[in-house]
């Protein structure tokens, strides 16, 4: 079946197999490989994109159901050669180690902040419950979110 | 310490960002499943539903008429593929068991997640797809997933080896013959102890992936693995596999995360080659999460006994430990050595007269193969001796920290050679556990729980510590041919100074995920007087870094950041010749500072190292015997472990209703002497801490009686999320290490060494109050409601 996605900006058409998973048609069909993966049961949140401006783990979504719509991958995100200010503040506390769950990371974080501009250091924690990092211990990532969203 | 004390304008020390960020976090950098290789077969591996089973026959004829299957393998299909089993570089006594073990299994298969059968198709689906259409018949046999009943060989699972037992090694020292059993004899105080250390998944984030790409002529073949050790799995599948060693070209691109998970030599890497060769094409693989859990070494699993025997004053007097271990059904790269990494820390960091009665056996199951896991032996060590250690405190009545107090090593005895014959570089922990205990307000808490932990108080308090020493910075050449290593432990550098005066690091450790870009660049810019900027780090690639030993065992910095900082010295040495022939002076007249040669008492008569860059490179007026361009290696093989050691504390709330565990502080005092970047080892010290608690509070493997694995996802296996994890207090205390130049030890393990025994020690002095003395981990709120229930039920 044919689907048209809008992707970081740029309309897209393809054709996918019905089953095509929205992160199978990121990666490739529209050659994106920032977003990664890191389970098969939605449970690590490595996968997470923006949908219409939503998070949404795009392992949970089928290509199909995203027909029409428009996603922002990691790619995304920068402007002009800029990183966006999420990108920056977690580079400047350190919160990435190996850097596999961080796109994932990055997209959920900035998707919290878009719901809840001030959040608490608890209110950070619970809202990234469904991304999961082996490598940081959440210290310095919950430390990036809530320095960005003190910029 | 050359390079740490008198320092002005110091790179080292310094916070620096990491370089490695902004491609890793926009979507730039390439993991091993990112890379695009056109033509690749895909493959996929059939694997074994029985934890232990004969293979009746297998019947691959749908699967070949699947769409776009190119070919379907059993193990015997490939066995000529193999020029020998799959490697254990350890075999730690001469007379291990060591089962022959495939890529593939041929007549058994001996737990679930066994390779059966693989399949080469056109996509990654197609491949999967076929694996449903083959059909095995299996003959099951009984599952073995206890370690005492695996000992009893009422089932022995590699008939040809006619027993489960792998091996058992001792260390027993004693000053004279019987004093370990003369010790127990008198002792004022002992405590028996048994504790469980659960298996564990390490679920690196990124699982597993493989890429081979044969070169189109001359046999050269280049493979792409998610692997911590390049350079091992490069000898080892030339090995393996019967292939030159100089026609293969291992990679790692970036890494998502190891943890000792990558530190192996994989069925699947050695299946891609294979095949790939056997095809003249690219193969690839990728392990899904439900695989990886099976596929993928575990870690721990042991069952520990440690007895402890003490003076009147609570001194130690002797050490006694038994331990079993959980091989798995194979032996993996280094999985019999686990134990031994912790069979010198069961004394932990306490002054032990010699009277150590260390012993484990190790054992074959029906499960997934175990194998390094961060920290690898240490962890499952600390643990032993500092939960016995509140133990004993509690037989005797005394605070856990007075006990403590007693029997530190002091500082003054550093260098300290323990009884073990091992010499410890340096330490001070009195000065760390105070540290600690003043984050932790220790006697404020100790207030707090006495009004508190009062009878029916539904929340109770607890306060745990640990006090540990990691031994790390794998190893000294010759103390790993003394434990039967099957390599040494060095390090290789190369560091070259381009014409343009822009550098060159090569190092043979692998990173993924600890920032050695930039920290390698920090201590090259600091010797050589360049900016950082200026200083680019090559690694991973066999063809660009050939000689290396890779990363793991908290070894890269002090082994191989020494020998960067080696290779800078020679670099120096030469420029310092070609320095003394431009100005016309003896070299020994010449001091070497910020990147500037200049007479000693003549600041005027100079030149930078820019300038004998170029001159080393064009070679227009070189002193005699001195060879063109500047450019120097060196290998660095330590002359000792580096010891980094540090004081945990850990104060959590217990629902005794619901048995759940409220971490409210976790304090971390780490000492991995002369730091880099701060920024970075504090990072390493929350990872590694959340993985300790997170094997105390939250995980483990389960396996069912049939020998099949309960916990086979990120659904079910609890690996924590942000909202389960306590902000981590990190402070440090600074004792450079005397056994190298930079002065430093070590980190990336710390965490984890010191974490699963604070927390437990926390929940334990939280319960002791309700008669709950002794509870395995995960302390999960079934677990902890259940030791209550025993508890009071027994009252």
């Amino acid at each position: 079946m044919k689907v048209s996605i809008t992707i970081n900006g740029s309309a897209q058409s393809h054709d996918v197999e019905p089953r095509t998973l929205l992160v199978h048609y990121i990666r490739d069909q529209a050659k994106l490989t920032g977003t990664n993966i890191g389970c098969d049961t939605s449970s690590c949140g490595a996968c997470t994109v923006h949908l219409d401006g939503e998070a949404a783990k795009s392992c949970t979504i089928l290509a199909a159901q995203a027909d029409g719509g428009a996603v922002t991958t990691i790619e995304g995100l920068a402007t002009n050669g800029e990183m966006h200010p999420m990108q920056k503040a977690f580079m400047e506390n350190h919160g990435l180690q190996c850097g596999y769950c961080t796109p994932g990371m990055v997209m959920a974080a900035i998707g919290l902040l878009n719901e809840n501009p001030k959040p608490t250091d608890e209110e950070v924690r619970l809202g990234l419950e469904g991304n999961l990092c082996r490598c940081t211990g959440y210290h310095n990532i919950v430390k990036s979110v809530l320095a960005a969203a003190n910029k | 310490m050359s390079i740490t004390q008198e320092r002005t304008n110091s790179i080292i020390g310094t916070r620096m960002l990491r370089r490695e960020d902004p491609a890793l976090l926009t979507g730039e950098a390439k993991f091993t499943n990112d890379l695009v290789i056109p033509g690749a077969l895909h493959l996929a591996v059939l694997r074994s539903p029985y934890a232990h089973a004969r293979i009746k026959s297998i019947n691959v004829s749908d699967a070949l008429a699947m769409p776009g299957v190119v070919a379907v393998y059993t193990g015997k299909d490939l066995r000529d593929a193999w020029a020998a089993p799959m490697p254990c570089a350890w075999p730690v006594t001469p007379d291990m068991k060591n089962p022959a073990h495939f890529p593939l299994a041929l007549d058994k298969v001996c737990y679930v997640g066994d390779g059966v059968v693989a399949v080469l198709a056109n996509s990654e689906t197609e491949s999967r797809d076929a694996l449903d259409a083959i059909d095995v018949a299996y003959e099951p046999l009984q599952a073995i997933t206890d370690l005492e009943v695996a000992l009893s060989d009422k089932t022995i699972i590699h008939e040809d080896l006619g027993t489960n037992k792998s091996y058992t090694w001792n260390l027993k020292v004693e000053a004279t013959e019987g004093a370990v059993d003369e010790a127990f004899k008198n002792a004022a105080f002992s405590v028996s102890e048994r504790y469980i250390q659960q298996r564990l998944i390490p679920m690196a984030m990124e699982p597993r992936a493989v890429v081979a790409v044969p070169q189109p002529f001359g046999g050269d073949i280049t493979l792409y693995s998610a692997t911590q050790v390049p350079h091992i799995l490069k000898v080892m599948t030339a090995i393996t596999l019967g292939i030159p060693e100089h026609q293969l070209r291992v990679v790692a691109p970036s890494v998502g995360g190891g943890f000792g998970s990558k530190l192996d030599v994989y069925a699947e890497e050695l299946l891609c080659v294979a095949l790939s060769r056997k095809h003249g094409a690219p193969v690839r693989w990728v392990e899904e999460r439900s695989e990886n859990t099976q596929a993928t070494i575990h870690g721990r699993g042991q069952i520990q006994n440690i007895e402890l025997a003490a003076d009147k004053d609570g001194k130690l007097t002797a050490v006694r430990v038994r331990l079993i271990g959980d091989m798995g059904a194979y032996l993996q790269l280094v999985t019999p050595g686990v134990p031994l990494l912790g069979a010198f820390l069961y004394a932990g960091v306490y002054d032990l007269p010699v009277a150590y009665d260390f012993s484990c056996t190790s054992v074959f199951t029906t499960m997934t193969p175990t194998d390094a896991y961060r920290g690898a032996g240490r962890p499952e060590a600390t643990y032993a001796i500092e939960v016995a250690m509140d133990a004993l405190a509690r037989k005797m009545n005394i605070d856990p920290y007075e006990l403590r107090k007693r029997n530190y090593i002091k500082k003054e005895q550093f260098p300290y050679t323990a009884f073990s014959g091992l010499t410890y570089d340096s330490g001070d922990h009195l000065a760390a556990a105070e540290k600690a205990m003043g984050h932790a307000d220790y006697a404020a808490v100790r207030k707090k729980q006495a009004t508190q932990n009062v009878a029916g108080a539904r929340k109770r308090l607890g306060i745990g510590m640990t006090s540990y020493f990691e031994m790390c910075g794998l190893a000294p050449s010759r103390v790993l041919a003394s434990l039967n290593y099957g390599a040494g432990g060095w390090e290789s550098a190369t560091v070259r100074v381009l014409p343009t005066s822009k550098v060159q690091v090569v190092t043979g450790t692998s990173p993924h995920g600890q920032g050695h870009e930039t920290s390698w660049a920090m201590i090259a810019a600091e010797k050589l007087g360049v900016a950082p900027e200026d200083v680019d780090v090559l690694h991973s690639d066999t063809a660009i870094a050939p000689l290396g030993l890779d990363t793991y065992g908290s070894r890269s910095l002090a082994v191989g950041g020494v020998a960067i900082a080696g290779a800078c010295d020679k670099v120096i040495d030469k420029a310092r010749l070609i320095a003394a022939h431009q100005l016309e002076c003896a070299a020994e007249d010449l001091e070497f500072a910020q990147g500037t040669f200049s007479v000693k008492g003549s600041p005027d008569k100079a030149v930078p190292l820019a300038a004998i860059a170029f001159a080393a490179f064009t070679a227009h007026n070189l002193p005699d015997g001195v060879e063109p361009n500047l450019e120097a290696q060196y290998t660095h093989d330590p002359k000792n472990f580096s010891w980094p050691f540090g004081a945990h504390i850990c104060i959590v709330e217990i629902d005794t209703e619901t048995g759940k565990v409220d971490v409210l502080k976790y304090i971390a005092v780490d000492d991995c002497g002369i730091q880099i970047n701060p920024l970075i080892v504090e990072g390493q010290v929350h990872g590694g801490v959340v993985q300790g608690l997170a094997q105390a509070l939250y995980e483990e493997a389960v396996y069912d009686t049939d020998g099949n694995l309960k916990t086979t996802n990120l659904a079910e296996y609890l690996v924590p999320a942000a909202c389960d994890v306590p902000p981590i207090t990190t402070d440090f205390t600074v004792t450079p290490s005397p056994t190298n130049q930079l002065g430093v030890k070590g980190v990336g393990e710390a965490g984890t060494i010191g974490a699963a025994s604070t927390v437990m020690n926390a929940v334990i002095d939280a319960l002791s109050g309700l008669g709950v003395t002794k509870l395995d981990m995960p302390a999960s709120p079934n677990n902890v409601w259940k030791a209550i229930q025993a508890a009071q039920g027994g009252k």
